[in-house]
């Protein structure tokens, strides 16, 4: 054949550059929501975004002003509380999965940790108001944090598992040469090997559930002053959004807008923190 | 002698000398030689498929032992046999004894961690550990066995790293760092699997004359599939093909005079 010549040379041509931009403008469309949603986000909460929005509690209806101070706070406990849920099963979990086991078992643990993830997240909170709420007669912090908490296990789960199962087999066996004891191998060595993978499906897993509001509008409920005691209903920063948002008042759209402006940069932030620490990986393992 | 149930991390120069000199099987050696292992009738299996094949065999202490063959002929299988290492693998399965200064690995009352701390190993690929420094690396078999004394940790430093002529070097030889890991920890044994294979032909000469110092005070079983360095670190040469053992002797009767055709012609480079 000549090179010249073959005969369907600008048919392929023309396929080949419609691929790319079909491909092309497949990528606009993922891109395109993020920068609509942040400049929106941007346009109409970036002027309620003052000292007073992260000093101030809430004010009267009628009264403007005021900030959301008390839902900044009931977050972070809130996430707290949900880390020392979700953090130690989901890691040991992982560590399980990926070290223990019989093939069998974890093929059925692996799949039910998907279905899991994969359970609506008002599914969670009907689960807590069920177990918790309903017993113990309330809406509280600790509900909410439990809520939190479920979803957050089958997540790090799965990426603690995956990380871990990165590491070279070459290390294990390493440590066991020397004496060491399984359980101590694991720590010391595989889990500190992984450790960055480990703390990035964490924090992933802490963002997914810090801009969670279904679950807890049973559990936690939200709370318009500051929460002193933890079995009490406790304000969160996406409830709060939630709250204003439906409100037929100006006043509470702007600072719903602020709010949600906050918790995305506050998201975005743990994602560019996982970022960094995912580049700087040691020794090209994990 | 150290019981291996309860291997305390010193032992003394006394337990050392105590070691067992039964003399060697007729089969192996025609002189008397104090022994480290007597491995009999070993077989392994990995699920149905047989990777050893009733091997017997006498290591002698302090000299160089070299398991020599092609593929898949079971030699590193048969190493980590020595430390239990084999376990790690699933549905393998283990007949025969192995004997530790007449003490049996595979009693059910035997801890294998404790068997991995007299019985050290140094793998194909050196791997230390990303995470850690030079010297955490060389120390983690003390700390993570329970050793807390800052001094002895820093004595034990220093002299590992310098059995493993590490201590005067600057750059980091990550498979003399692995030795110097595996020293600290005060094995009596040091198995090695394919050590150089991995080195280019400066760092295996630093490997095979370190081995050659070593043996003055550790038993060495090494794999290897280069004959040229059996010949020139090992006192003895086991050969093995298939997963049996088919001739072992003093390393210059197997390389100048084998009685098996078999050996000669792996040795004469007619098959590998």
């Amino acid at each position: 054949m000549h090179l010249q010549r073959a005969d369907n040379h600008t048919w392929r041509k023309a396929k080949s550059g419609l691929a790319s931009t079909a491909a092309f403008v497949s990528a606009l469309l993922v891109i395109a929501p993020l920068g609509l949603v942040f400049f929106h986000l941007v346009a109409n909460g970036a002027s309620s975004v003052n000292w007073d929005f992260f000093t101030k509690l809430p004010t009267p209806v009628g009264v403007v002003g005021g900030g959301m101070v008390n839902a900044i706070a009931g977050s972070l406990e809130l996430l707290a509380l949900a880390a020392a849920i979700g953090i130690p099963v989901g890691v040991l979990g992982g560590v399980y999965l990926a070290e223990y086991g019989s093939a069998r078992v974890n093929s059925m643990l692996r799949f039910i940790a998907d279905v899991l993830n994969g359970v609506p997240s008002i599914t969670w909170g009907v689960v807590v108001y069920g177990l918790v709420v309903l017993r113990f007669k309330g809406f509280s912090a600790y509900a909410g944090g439990l809520a939190l908490g479920l979803i957050m296990i089958p997540l790090i789960i799965r990426t603690t598992e995956e990380v871990i199962l990165l590491v070279p087999n070459g290390y294990r066996e390493a440590a066991l040469a020397l004496g060491v004891s399984r359980w101590k191998t694991i720590v010391h060595v595989v889990m500190k090997t992984a450790s960055k993978g480990i703390i990035t499906g964490i924090l992933l897993a802490l963002a997914r559930v810090g801009g969670e509001t279904a679950p807890l509008l049973f559990t936690a409920f939200g709370n318009r002053f500051w929460n002193h005691n933890l079995s009490e209903p406790i304000a969160a920063l996406p409830l709060q959004i939630f709250t204003y948002a439906i409100s037929p008042y100006d006043d509470w759209h702007r600072q719903a807008w602020a709010g949600a402006l906050v918790l995305v940069t506050g998201i975005f932030c743990v994602n560019v923190v996982v970022r960094i620490l995912t580049r700087g990986r040691t020794a090209s393992v994990v | 002698m150290v019981n291996l149930v309860m291997a305390t991390p010193e032992r003394t120069v006394i337990e050392r000398a105590e070691r067992a000199t039964e003399p060697i099987s007729t089969s192996t050696s025609e002189s008397a030689v104090p022994l480290t292992f007597q491995v009999k009738n070993l077989s392994v299996w990995y699920g149905e498929k047989r990777a050893i094949d009733d091997v017997t065999l006498d290591i002698a202490s302090n000299a160089v032992t070299a398991i020599i063959g092609p593929s898949g002929c079971g030699k590193s299988t048969f190493l980590r046999c020595l430390n239990r290492m084999h376990e790690l693998v699933p549905k393998t399965r283990v007949e025969g004894t192995v004997l530790l200064q007449g003490e049996d690995l595979y009693s059910s009352t035997v801890d294998p961690a404790i068997v991995r701390r007299r019985v050290g190993m140094v793998f194909q690929k050196s791997n230390p550990f990303p995470t850690m420094s030079i010297g955490e690396n060389v120390i983690i078999g003390l700390r993570l066995n329970g050793v807390r004394n800052q001094k002895f940790l820093n004595e034990r430093l220093e002299k590992s790293l310098r059995m493993a002529a590490l201590w005067d070097e600057v750059k980091d030889d990550q498979q003399r760092l692995c030795i110097a890991r595996a020293l600290a920890v005060e094995p009596e044994v040091l198995l090695m699997d394919e050590p150089c294979s991995a080195l280019d032909p400066i760092a295996t000469a630093k490997i095979e004359e370190l081995i050659h110092e070593l043996k003055a005070e550790y038993t060495i079983v090494t794999v290897t599939h280069n004959m040229q360095q059996a010949g020139r670190v090992s006192d003895y040469t086991a050969f093995f093909y298939l997963g049996r053992l088919i001739e072992f002797g003093p390393t210059t009767k197997i390389f100048t005079n084998p009685s098996q055709r078999q050996t000669e012609d792996y040795i004469t480079g007619r098959f590998g």
